[in-house]
């Protein structure tokens, strides 16, 4: 995307107000620009030359602004300015016209046959009774400079001349010649040379080297005259020094010479309407014809009007927003685009646009449409969500975390619910704290209550599995019941993770190094004690544990769970023989 | 004879003895003369000859033998010759490539791979089959658009599970036999209690253009907590929640416990996982729950299938869906269905043109029919052999 540098003050002077960065950055933002960066001009010189001094304090403010690469109109302040002013609603559309004069008083550019071998197009216009200031000439080589990179394809479509017309007489002819044949003072120097000796000499020009391929092999170079046989321009390359332009010219003579017609008629449009500005007679641009050897002409520049017809339907269907015909066309008018209402062959309401020859980017109803959003403003059209589901996510995490402990070598199970009251208690050492979902008619003292905790099927799954080769390592993600008086049906379900180790070892630090994994998956770092940021572990007195190997483990200030091995009264009731260590955590805590 | 017994050594004597009367050299007796003037020791001379490694005649050996005066002993000769893989250096066959050999690869000769035999047994962590099923259902569901209920409360009230569907109090469902109570906690808390009048009216006495159950409804059998028979309670909370706003057309799904106060046998358990499935629409139809279902079971890998009108109390129609199992050969029951009835919907407040189409299947019965189980207790609980989850496929359901 192009970026443009240009002087903030001199920029809200053209706009008639100053702005903050932040409400310039906004302004940007609804248009369709974005602020890239905020230099100085003096930064950019020490950057290019690796000079590292400080900043002076009266520096000129550069802001460095990225414009679209289809709008050639905002590639320099002038255009810039005018096309905000025009959105703010500071100034009208200027309408651009060709100054009205006969065609016999118009300069004519005489097209020589042999150009067709190389550069066959070129298009002219004259700036008449402009003005000239440093910030305004500089801007004026900055255009040619963005428009040379950019549309004209580094200068081998379309390569653009500026030059002092009354250092010329006209007519003018563009002709292709043997380089030997040319011969002038090209800008920049003080003796003549001749076209070949040129490009030998441009060779190590670190700037225009890389434009010597464009017609350094071909047998004739494209060159502009004047009627004195003046050398205007070497064509893409340089201008002569002759009519170079200075502060003080008043009017000016613009040439494109290309390969590619359309685009030399844009470019020579986009600069004729952004300077025009400048003029004696503002928007006045005074015509030049254009003849070739076969007879052919044409008028130039091509200042015509695109007009298109747009259906409201089509631009209110499309940003969803239901607008009457003024009020479409007051929004196009700030986006440059003059609109009228008109009623289309189907007797429906439509909108007449007529796109300046600024704005070479409207194509299709569809950029009239947009044009018409952005002047509304994109953040305020109505918005419409396709329908989309989401997830649960307790149930993702209990997915996701199943995985990561089969990761741990693991296995799963998935064990009853419903169990006898013994074993949700007595049978591991607690204490009845009649907490437990108790049911009132169970078939046998299996089906007397629901799982407190996932402990007592994680030990009946041992106890079954006697002969099973050793470790033993199963895991089991799932609810356990409770009663709970904030819930209407007065209890509630709760996750919860438990995994144990059942081997000839109790495997006590493995339970623990789970339980660093389980925090680690879950991003919470390890913390010392009594921190509140993370986790710890520390030492607990629960019954179903043997004491000194148990410990509580807590996030974020919260206990959320237990690990420890297994007492050997609870394998016992279990009928385990072997010594286990067990953890069980609250998942919904970590939630 | 005494004399010479006494001047020689017993053994020899002994010897003597047999030997001089077999040969008949001297006349034994109390005097004992020789008989013959020269004696040949042939068996010095033998012994001798053997001595000096010349071959002797079988007998002469085996009579020496006899008298344990030479002992035979095998002699083993091996003729050696360099072979086809000889080499100064012994060499060793490499079982693998290791650290060490590694930079030695061209001189390592390797022993052959016995790969009849299967690689190592690994240590590996597993998922539970039932649940692999679970997820592939999910991710079913996900692909159809339906979105899933939160199903984390177990203990529900008569009313959510049976009322609120238009279940009426006397149903057998609703005996204690089928459905297991609660002793703590025993009623609920609270239930809307607008809606809750509105339910009782339905069942007492219709309205919404139905003529109702005509029975005295009673409000503490509504309050009785119960552990949920089925999701379908979920589904109604989810409705009502629904009914509460601007209306907007939902798909729902569950996969999750629900609790039957059953024998358990082969085929029953007294917990089992139900999967439901709803939608909820203006102007569905039959049709619709028939699309819906072919989607659904077509993606199970069933293409084929048959309705059979069916009861249930809150729904109507019913269906009773039939499958054709490829594998089988033959039809199998393989889910139930139907259109929420309009006494269960409207009551909640839901627009009249609003229809509820729903089906269920239980989650055992796909995945026992997949990992080849017969015994539903073989399959989850604390009695499941851990070998059984540990090696068993993963679950394809869904994805061809």
């Amino acid at each position: 995307m192009p970026t443009i540098s240009i002087g903030r003050d001199r920029l809200f002077a053209a706009l008639g107000e100053s702005y903050t960065q932040e409400e310039f950055e906004d302004l940007c933002f609804r248009f369709g620009i974005e602020l890239d960066d905020v230099t100085t001009e003096k930064a950019i010189i020490r950057k290019e030359k690796h000079i590292d001094e400080e900043a002076d304090e009266d520096e000129e403010i550069i802001y460095k602004i990225e414009i679209p690469a289809n709008r050639y109109d905002l590639l320099c302040l002038e255009g810039l300015a005018q096309a905000l002013r025009v959105f703010n609603k500071k100034q009208e559309i200027p309408t651009y016209i060709l100054a009205d004069i006969s065609k016999d008083k118009m300069l004519q550019m005489k097209v020589k046959p042999e150009t067709s071998e190389i550069r066959p197009f070129v298009v002219c216009a004259v700036l008449r009774g402009v003005s000239f200031d440093e910030a305004r000439y500089n801007s004026f080589i900055d255009l040619q400079d963005k428009l040379h990179q950019n549309i004209c394809r580094r200068r081998t479509l379309v390569a653009i001349g500026t030059h002092d017309l009354d250092t010329l007489q006209g007519p003018f002819t563009y002709e292709a010649l043997p380089p030997t044949d040319i011969n002038f003072v090209p800008l920049k120097q003080t003796k003549s040379f001749r076209a070949d000796e040129l490009m030998e000499f441009y060779k190590s020009d670190m700037k225009l080297k890389k434009f010597l391929h464009i017609i350094e092999n071909s047998p004739v170079f494209p060159v502009l005259y004047d009627s004195k046989r003046t050398v205007l321009s070497l064509p893409p390359i340089i201008n002569g020094a002759h009519s170079a332009i200075t502060l003080q010219t008043k009017n000016v003579f613009i040439e494109c010479t290309a390969t590619d017609l359309t685009k030399a008629k844009t470019v020579l449009n986009t600069m004729v309407t952004t300077f025009s500005e400048y003029c004696e007679r503002k928007f006045e641009i005074e015509p030049v014809e254009v003849t070739y050897d076969d007879g052919k002409s044409y008028i130039c520049p091509d200042l015509a009007v695109y007009d298109t017809e747009v259906s409201l339907s089509y631009i209110t269907d499309s940003i969803r927003v239901s607008l009457e015909v003024e009020q479409v066309t007051s929004l196009l008018t700030r986006m440059q685009l003059h609109a009228e209402p008109a009623k289309s062959s189907d007797n429906q309401y439509a909108i007449k646009v007529h796109v300046p020859p600024s704005r070479s980017d409207v194509l299709h109803p569809c950029d009239v449409m947009e044009d018409v959003a952005i002047a509304y403003g994109f953040n305020n059209l109505p918005t419409r969500s396709p329908a989309s589901i989401k997830p649960l996510p307790l149930n993702e995490l209990t997915d996701l975390l199943r995985i990561e402990i089969a990761m741990n070598v693991y296995s799963e199970v998935v064990t009853w619910l419903i169990c006898s009251r013994k074993e949700n208690f007595a049978m591991l050492n607690r204490e009845d704290d009649n907490s437990a979902v108790i049911i009132a008619n169970p078939r046998s003292a299996d089906f007397e209550a629901m799982r407190r905790t996932l402990m007592p099927g994680i030990l009946k799954t041992i106890g079954s599995n006697k002969d099973h080769p050793k470790p033993i390592k199963i895991y089991e993600i799932s609810d356990v019941a409770m009663l709970d008086e904030s819930k209407d049906v007065g209890a509630s379900n709760r996750r919860h993770l438990a995994a144990l180790h059942c081997g000839a070892t109790s495997g006590f630090e493995l339970i623990h190094g789970l339980v660093d994994r389980i925090m680690e998956v879950m991003a919470i770092p390890f913390v010392p004690v009594n921190d509140n940021t993370g986790y710890y572990i520390k030492l607990s007195q629960e019954p179903e544990f043997l004491p000194g190997r148990q410990a509580s483990i807590v996030v974020r200030g919260k206990q959320i769970g237990n690990f420890g091995i297994v007492h050997p009264q609870v394998l016992n009731n279990f009928d385990i023989p072997d010594p286990c260590s067990f953890v069980e955590i609250d998942v919904e805590a970590l939630l | 004879m005494d004399e010479l017994k006494r001047k020689l050594d017993p053994s020899v004597f002994n010897i003597g003895r047999s030997q001089v009367g077999k040969h008949n050299w001297v006349q034994l007796g109390k005097q004992v003369s020789r008989k013959v003037q020269h004696v040949k020791d042939k068996v010095k001379n033998l012994l001798l000859q053997i001595q000096e490694g010349m071959e002797l005649d079988e007998s002469s050996l085996n009579s020496l033998k006899t008298r344990s005066l030479i002992e035979s002993k095998e002699w083993k000769g091996y003729s050696v010759k360099k072979g086809p893989n000889y080499a100064p250096k012994r060499k060793k066959f490499a079982t693998d490539l290791t650290r060490e050999n590694l930079q030695t690869w061209k001189e390592l000769q390797f022993k052959e791979y016995n790969f009849n035999a299967k690689g190592q047994p690994l240590d590996a962590g597993h998922l539970h089959p039932l649940l692999k099923v679970r997820k592939q259902l999910k991710d079913i569901f996900r692909q159809m658009g339906f979105e899933e209920m939160p199903t984390n409360n177990f203990v529900e009230s008569s009313f959510w599970n049976f009322d609120a569907l238009f279940q009426p109090q006397q149903h057998p469902a609703r005996d204690s036999h089928d459905t297991f109570f609660l002793k703590a906690p025993s009623t609920t808390r609270e239930l809307p209690e607008d809606y809750v009048e509105r339910v009782k009216q339905v069942h007492e006495s219709g309205g919404y253009g139905s003529r109702g159950y005509n029975y005295d409804w009673k409000r503490e059998e509504a309050n009785k907590n119960l552990l949920r028979t089925h999701t379908t309670a979920v589904s109604s909370r989810m409705l009502y929640a629904l009914a509460k706003k601007p209306f907007t057309p939902k798909k729902y799904f569950s996969i999750d416990r629900v609790f039957r106060n059953e024998a358990v046998d082969r085929t029953h358990l007294a917990e089992f996982h139900q999967i439901e499935g709803l939608v909820c629409d203006r102007g569905l139809t039959l049709g619709d729950l028939i699309g819906v279902l072919h989607d659904f079971f077509s993606r199970l890998g069933m293409s084929k299938l048959r309705f059979k009108p069916a009861y249930n109390p809150y729904t109507e129609p019913s269906m009773e869906i039939f499958g054709y199992h490829e594998g089988l050969g033959k039809w199998v029951e393989v889910g139930n269905s139907g259109m929420f009835r309009p006494e269960m919907l409207l009551p909640m407040g839901l627009p009249e043109d609003v229809r509820v189409i729903a089906w269920g299947v239980s989650l055992e019965r796909p995945t026992m029919i997949l990992y080849g189980i017969d015994n539903i207790r073989d399959l989850f609980g604390h009695k499941v052999d851990l070998d059984l989850i540990k090696r068993n496929a993963i679950c394809r359901i869904g994805i061809e």
